[in-house]
């Protein structure tokens, strides 16, 4: 029978008593709980050796919760990101393979770590995108100061910022080489191995522009 | 000593000498990687040995070598108030019985040299002795791998038992040298000027002095039954009647017990508590002296498990298996008999030996790898209050039943001799049963559902699971110019 405690006085708190377990010769004598310790620990040991010397060990990501040695042996082993991972930037192209930015300095805007820097330029005089958008000189994000937030790509206008690399923020030796400049960001692709996006871009002059035209600025 | 005998001990030496060193080596090896399995981690897989490209990896038994090769090459520090003599022959006090303790262990059934091959001559069914070195007219010289008698040794041959040194003191020289770790850790922590060294040795002194009693006391009864304290007549007896275990359950599991408490281990490693002690008695020493601490607890271990293995597990002796070849016999009832060579014999015996003590090796792991550690009053009180009365009553009560057996007449000796033979018959069913379950075990495909839950999981179950492979770097970063 369960023994109470304290026994008195009667405790006015709202408390639940602290419930001893009965000390019968069974739970003195430790053995019936050390045999069942054990028992449990061989059970391990037996389907995870036999796995580990079969190679039938549970698959680490698809087979997750599932009994046994669930290790993913890093870096042999990789688990996949997730489809909407956030890694490192990446500045999508155009057809002509130029930055879809049109360095409206909005992602440094809403970036929260303040780790992007643009220098926005203008066309030069007769581009048929002069007077229409502008562009980046120089775009450079610090990936050491940056939080991987994500909100750059949601305040770009453009597609023109995309963090859909899938290269995790890699190690290197020191804090310069983790500026990572225009060239670099145009360099690098999406997931599925492009570095355009497949939004559709509208350039000036084309029938499906959306903006004005330069003969609408007169009126 | 004739040269054949010196060679002889040499040999020994070196087999019990290996064993036991080699076994330290591999049991550091199995706690990390056993206890890995236990508990569904991989356990420690990756010193290699680099051949050229070629990566060496022995399901991580190099780490072993590279632990070895680590200790050499430590530091070797000593405190600065450190008692210089003492702190340096601590490890060797400790170090050094576990080694001596192995010369009275028998590992074998006594050879007979001359016994192992012989040439005699034939000649169809007919036999004749040899003259001179040569076989008689009409008889042609014939190697035969000739069975020795189940009982003693013919006249005139030389018996060569496999026990380093044929004490009659037995086992008493086993306590006597075993009671010398505790001076090893003592000195260990007085000198390493630490106060959790203080504390580990007094610890470690007081649980090994309150054990070694029950230790010895529970082997009491086994005396009794054997009517020797010399190992290889236990182990004969055993082999003649039936193992200790069924003789003497109860001190069985009471000398384990304190055979844990002995070698310092989990649930009984109160004086190297890390969480509480830091290492305990050898919190201060490093490099090879911390791993002549380090190796000796593991070659206890193994010398532990011999002592068990001879006093209740029969030794070398397996069921039915005799010096003369298998004889399955339940009493005066002979099912079946065949005469096996000695050399087999001899070799089988000695594997089961080692065999059975890797097995309560391994069983003690899982022991260290299921309990939690006692607070230091209850493994007083379990040593003293618990483990020592029920380590006498197991005397008194083995003395009366012997007693009465003793006085019961021959018929109920004839029934014994049955009962005996039955244990062995269990014996053999046991172990024939463990080895099949485990390898229908082994074969068993096991059935697992899949979970592809999250976009992660199916990437990866696109991709045909988790598979290994060469390392994938993202790689340097291709840039294009603008």
């Amino acid at each position: 029978m369960p023994r109470a405690f304290p026994k008195k006085p009667p405790a006015p708190l709202n408390a639940t008593p602290v419930q001893y377990v009965e000390k019968t010769p069974t739970v003195q004598s430790y053995l019936p709980e050390i045999m069942k310790g054990i028992g449990a620990s061989m059970r391990h040991f037996f389907k995870n050796t036999r796995d580990m010397v079969r190679g039938t060990r549970p698959d680490p990501v698809t087979e997750r919760w599932a009994e046994g040695v669930t290790t993913i042996s890093y870096p042999e082993q990789k688990r996949p990101y997730p489809e909407r991972f956030r890694g490192l930037h990446r500045l999508t192209l155009r057809d002509d393979a130029s930055p879809r930015c049109v360095a409206c300095l909005c992602c440094s805007t809403a970036c929260p770590a303040q780790c992007i820097y643009i220098e926005a330029g203008e066309y030069p005089e007769g581009s048929e995108r002069r007077g229409y958008e502008r562009y980046p000189v120089k775009f450079v994000i610090d990936e050491l100061r940056c939080i991987f937030c994500g909100f750059c790509v949601e305040a770009c206008p453009c597609d023109a910022i995309r963090m859909d690399t899938g290269i995790h923020a890699v190690p290197y030796d020191s804090r310069d080489q983790f500026i990572y400049t225009k060239d670099l960001l145009k360099g690098m692709a999406g997931r599925d191995g492009t570095k355009e996006t497949a939004n559709p871009r509208h350039e000036p002059g084309d029938a499906t522009h959306p903006g004005l035209t330069r003969d609408h600025v007169h009126h | 000593m004739t040269g054949m005998s010196l060679l002889w001990t040499a040999l020994k030496i070196l087999v019990m000498v290996g064993f036991v060193v080699n076994i330290g080596a591999l049991l550091t090896w199995y706690d990390r990687r056993g206890g890995a399995m236990m508990q569904d981690r991989i356990g420690p897989n990756r010193a290699p040995l680099k051949i050229g490209k070629f990566e060496l990896r022995i399901a991580g038994l190099l780490h072993t070598a590279a632990d070895g090769v680590k200790f050499f090459t430590k530091k070797d520090f000593m405190p600065p108030k450190a008692d210089k003599l003492l702190f340096s022959l601590a490890p060797i006090l400790a170090f050094f019985p576990v080694i001596a303790l192995t010369a009275v262990i028998p590992f074998g059934e006594t050879v007979v040299p001359e016994a192992i091959v012989r040439t005699v001559c034939k000649n169809g069914t007919q036999y004749a002795a040899m003259v001179n070195d040569a076989c008689p007219a009409g008889f042609s010289p014939e190697t035969v791998w000739p069975a020795v008698p189940r009982h003693g040794i013919a006249a005139g041959l030389t018996a060569v038992p496999l026990q380093i040194a044929t004490l009659n003191i037995g086992i008493l020289y086993i306590f006597a040298i075993a009671g010398q770790g505790i001076v090893g850790a003592a000195i260990a922590g007085w000198s390493s000027d630490n106060k959790f060294s203080l504390m580990g040795a007094l610890r470690a002194a007081s649980q090994m002095v309150s054990y070694e009693v029950t230790l010895g006391l529970t082997l009491v009864g086994a005396f009794m039954v054997y009517g020797s304290v010399r190992l290889e007549d236990m182990v004969l007896w055993q082999g003649e009647n039936s193992w200790g275990i069924f003789v003497q359950p109860l001190a069985f599991f009471l000398f384990f017990a304190a055979a844990i408490a002995e070698t310092k281990r989990i649930p009984f490693d109160l004086p190297e508590a890390e969480s509480e002690l830091v290492s305990g008695y050898f919190t201060e020493y490093s490099g090879m002296k911390f791993g002549m601490f380090y190796f000796a607890e593991y070659m206890e271990i193994a010398t532990s498990s011999m002592l068990m293995v001879l006093i209740f597990l029969g030794g070398w002796h397996l069921p039915f298996l005799h010096r003369d070849g298998l004889t399955i016999a339940f009493g005066a009832t002979e099912l079946f008999h065949t005469r096996m060579p000695h050399v087999w014999v001899v070799i089988i015996g000695v594997l089961a030996f080692f065999g059975k003590t890797i097995f309560i090796c391994w069983i003690q792991a899982f022991i260290r790898w299921s309990l939690p550690r006692f607070r230091y009053d209850q493994l007083m009180k379990l040593g003293w209050t618990v483990l020592l009365p029920a380590s006498l009553a197991n005397i008194f009560a083995t003395g009366i039943v012997w007693l009465a057996i003793d006085n019961a007449g021959p018929n109920a000796a004839g029934a014994l001799k049955v009962a005996a033979d039955v244990t062995q018959g269990f014996t053999a069913a046991v172990i024939t049963g463990l080895i099949l379950w485990a390898i229908v075990g082994f074969v068993r495909t096991p059935v697992r559902k899949e979970a592809i839950v999250g976009s992660s999981a199916k990437l990866a179950a696109a991709a045909g699971g988790t598979k290994e492979g060469p390392i994938t770097d993202p790689g340097p970063i291709t840039t294009e110019a603008a």
